[in-house]
């Protein structure tokens, strides 16, 4: 067997297993309900970790999500609600700016050579700077359009409720599966994040991969934004601080290895829908404070982190012993 | 070009970095079914050539005509839509992806947009067909020996160019059998009509495979001759352009085995990595390690080092028992090891030459006792001096310096410490003819200075020349001692291949 796959399997079975747990306490959560919501509760950190999932598969990182995040959020209250801009419109300037913002960090990681941890982080600061910019308030967003996409659901048998952002998560996913397995620039992400000198070596064109990858992020961190907007129905410049911290967490606690090249974005899924068990889990119980989601993320995440070492440890020895025998 | 045969013509190339000079009109020509030597120095211009032929580097001056056409070589990629193909030393592939995507990446068969997987796995299979290769294409890189990933990497290279192959040192890390395995395959491209230039530094496999030899020497081509009419002698003096006597070093000094063996190793042995074996080393003793690639001649180095620690066995030093676990328990009792892959293990590339020299004495002396400037630099002066180290400037970052000179650096560091038993792993290799007799007279030196010396060498003349006995390791454990007169290429070569029917790998 592949053991590349092992750390999705095992995350896989972490996933059945809290689920059952959390059944067998709460037989509540054994619902349609339940699985709506974890959707649509998760929807904007799902699409913001199908980015983060390409980022770290290329072997980079990007800390400005969470900013991007907030920023799409003021962006998008204060054309609407003060400029009286059409939502359909401001989705499209926020994602034009965001995809932009990201393809610019890829530049500099790549022509000026400079770590992407230290260029994403100024990123971060920038953004959120720029909500405070615009606006310190919480702006709330009252627009017709808004109530219509927050109203569409389809109502699944036992009163779950499949909802607009919801979906629109699974399809990023199903979209991010058939992108980094079965397109070009799939392939030639999981070529660099294995090697990025053999890329070149290669004639893989790394530089537009790297851009193509950043930019990828910021539009889906921008995406994530748009999501989080209608999930609030609010912008405000303090919204989803960590978010990023989040996303890396869903995507190292779904197999992807931390130095790239290795990882799926199916991982990432089951990462994201893990942590809304935890918090799921939190709210039925109802005694447990909000902050147990983040310890037991913390202690999943080296549980993880230590098998990961572990198979490579075990699988170069493998290929060692393979080729002295 | 009114000659047919020829594939590729270089002419007049130039190409000056900063101040120097490191091509002056070169002239290179590759004919159809050739396998081309092209040898010199490090430093001679060979990797530059190279990049210049492969788009790396533009040419400052000169013409390059394929098949009569001129051409402008603008990046790797266009070089190889144009049909000239690189395979480099370390293999340049991706370890983390599948065989299949390995050798399609960047152009994979497509359909609706998508990546055809089936049909790439099934045109994998068919390429690595031609090269008698019948392994799993869907399964990782990684899970291959370095051989079948250097085949694959080929198999690549002339998959996608087809016209001229470009191999930068590929047998630096294979073993004889593996050598065989990549000549065949060399024979059969040739055969099929393709260019292909060989970098080595294994003068025996150009004669072995290649049809003409172009040596370089300083920027400039010093000969280009059909090798059948190049006397080994003569292709050497080619290389190095001064008198041989330095590089004939058959004559090993008979020094009386010493008396005393300070060093005493009993039943040292780590399961999976070498098996127990005994070893005895004195002062003014070298003790040659001969043996194929992973025979266990590096896993000994490590275990003596304390880098692994060994399941049983134990040391003494001058007949007092001592407990190796550490590297550093290991220099605390005056032991040093120069790293097989210096590249790795060894230099710190943006160092300068002082700093590395002075590395494991300071390492020694602790954090606290800080060598001041003065003394580093007469400490680094003193070595560049003692062992000829080019370099216009102690203050250079090494990575600058050629291989044979980045070697005596690591050596300066270790001898600076002034160890008692020096293990110097694979101390040539990868370093020109001339630097190898400098490092092999050091060798000798340094034993006649009494220092108990273990080197490991592939180049088993090399070990002749400088062992007052061997040690010969197979399959992971050490099979036997050769000692006097019992030293020669011949009694070596037969004890590494005692056993009728064994395959290395």
């Amino acid at each position: 067997m592949n053991t590349r796959l092992l750390p999705f399997y095992a995350t896989l079975l972490i996933c059945a297993l809290a689920y059952t747990a959390c059944v067998m306490q709460f037989p509540a959560m054994l619902s349609t309900r339940v699985a709506g919501n974890l959707l649509t509760d998760n929807a904007f950190l799902g699409i913001a970790a199908v980015g983060m999932t390409f980022v770290i598969l290329s072997g980079g990182i990007d800390l400005s999500v969470g900013s991007v995040i907030a920023f799409t959020g003021v962006l998008l209250a204060v054309l609407i609600t003060k400029y009286g801009v059409h939502p359909l419109a401001a989705f499209a300037i926020a994602l034009i700016i965001t995809t932009t913002f990201g393809a610019i960090m890829g530049l500099i990681i790549h022509y000026l050579d400079v770590p992407a941890f230290i260029v994403t982080l100024a990123g971060m600061f920038l953004m959120r700077g720029m909500c405070f910019v615009m606006t310190t308030d919480s702006i709330p967003i009252n627009h017709e359009f808004y109530s219509m996409l927050q109203g569409m659901y389809y109502r699944l048998p036992g009163g779950g409720r499949l909802t607009f952002i919801g979906c629109l998560m699974v399809l990023v996913f199903l979209i991010g599966i058939v992108m980094a397995h079965f397109s070009k620039l799939g392939s030639y992400i999981y070529a660099i994040g294995g090697n990025r000198t053999s890329a070149q070596l290669m004639g893989i064109p790394v530089a537009r991969t790297t851009i193509t990858i950043y930019a990828l992020s910021g539009f889906l961190s921008g995406l994530a934004g748009i999501v989080f907007s209608l999930y609030t129905s609010a912008g405000y410049s303090l919204a989803a601080v960590g978010v990023e911290l989040d996303t890396i967490a869903a995507v190292v606690i779904g197999g992807t290895l931390l130095t790239g090249g290795v990882g799926y974005v199916a991982g990432t899924f089951v990462g994201v829908i893990i942590q809304g068990i935890i918090q799921t889990y939190i709210v039925f119980d109802g005694t447990l404070s909000s902050w147990w989601t983040k310890i037991v993320v913390g202690a999943l995440l080296f549980a993880f982190i230590a098998l990961q070492r572990t198979l490579v440890f075990l699988s170069t020895r493998k290929a060692m012993v393979n080729a002295t025998a | 070009m009114t000659d047919p045969t020829v594939l590729l013509a270089a002419r007049g190339i130039c190409k000056s970095f900063v101040g120097f000079r490191a091509l002056d009109a070169v002239d290179l020509t590759i004919r159809r079914g050739e396998i081309h030597a092209l040898l010199g120095e490090n430093g001679a211009g060979k990797s530059t050539l190279i990049k210049v032929l492969t788009g790396v580097h533009q040419p400052d001056m000169g013409v390059m005509e394929l098949d009569g056409q001129t051409i402008q070589v603008r990046d790797t990629l266009q070089a190889q839509h144009l049909g000239i193909g690189t395979v480099y030393q370390e293999v340049n592939l991706l370890a983390n992806m599948s065989v299949a995507d390995n050798l399609f990446v960047g152009r994979q068969p497509m359909r609706f947009g998508f990546i055809d997987r089936g049909r790439m796995e099934k045109r994998a299979r068919e390429l690595l067909r031609q090269y008698d290769l019948h392994i799993d294409v869907s399964s990782d890189l990684s899970r291959y020996s370095v051989a079948v990933q250097q085949l694959v990497a080929i198999a690549r290279a002339v998959d996608m160019s087809g016209r001229i192959l470009i191999l930068d040192e590929p047998t630096a890390s294979l073993d004889r059998h593996e050598t065989e395995m990549l000549f065949t395959t060399l024979r059969r491209l040739k055969e099929r009509g393709l260019g292909i230039v060989f970098i080595t530094h294994f003068l025996d496999q150009v004669y072995e495979i290649c049809d003409r030899v172009t040596v370089l020497r300083n920027g400039k081509v010093a000969g280009s001759e059909l090798t059948a009419q190049l006397p080994k002698m003569q292709l050497v003096s080619l290389m190095l352009g001064r008198a041989l006597a330095a590089v004939t070093h058959n004559v090993r000094r008979d020094r009386p085995e010493p008396e005393m063996k300070q060093f005493s190793f009993k039943g040292m042995g780590r399961s999976r990595s070498v098996a127990p074996f005994d070893l005895d080393i004195g002062e003014g003793e070298v003790i040659g390690m001969a043996g194929l690639l992973g025979s266990g001649r590096t896993e000994t180095a490590r275990l003596l080092f304390g880098i692994d620690s060994a399941d049983s066995g134990e040391a003494a030093v001058d007949g007092v028992p001592v407990r190796i676990r550490s590297p550093q328990d290991a220099v605390a009792l005056g032991f040093g090891l120069c790293p097989e892959d210096r590249k790795t293990d060894g230099i710190i590339g943006d160092l300068s030459v002082r700093e590395n020299i002075v590395l494991a004495l300071q390492a020694q002396r602790g954090w606290f006792k800080r060598m001041s400037r003065r003394q580093q630099v007469a400490l680094a002066d003193k070595f560049v001096k003692a062992l000829d180290i080019r370099t216009t400037d102690i203050e250079k970052p090494i990575k600058f310096l050629s291989g044979g000179n980045q070697q005596k650096v690591i050596l300066a560091r270790w001898l600076a410490t002034n160890p008692r038993f020096l293990i110097l792993d694979e101390p040539t290799r990868g370093i020109d003819v001339g630097a190898h007799a400098e490092i092999i007279a050091l060798i000798n030196q340094l034993c006649d200075d009494g220092m108990a010396l273990l080197v490991i060498s592939s180049e088993i003349e090399e070990i002749v020349a400088y062992s007052t006995r061997v040690v010969v390791l197979r399959d992971r454990a050490h099979r036997g001692e050769l000692a006097g007169g019992d030293i020669t290429t011949t009694k070596i070569m037969q004890k590494i291949a005692a056993e009728p029917g064994e395959v290395h790998g």
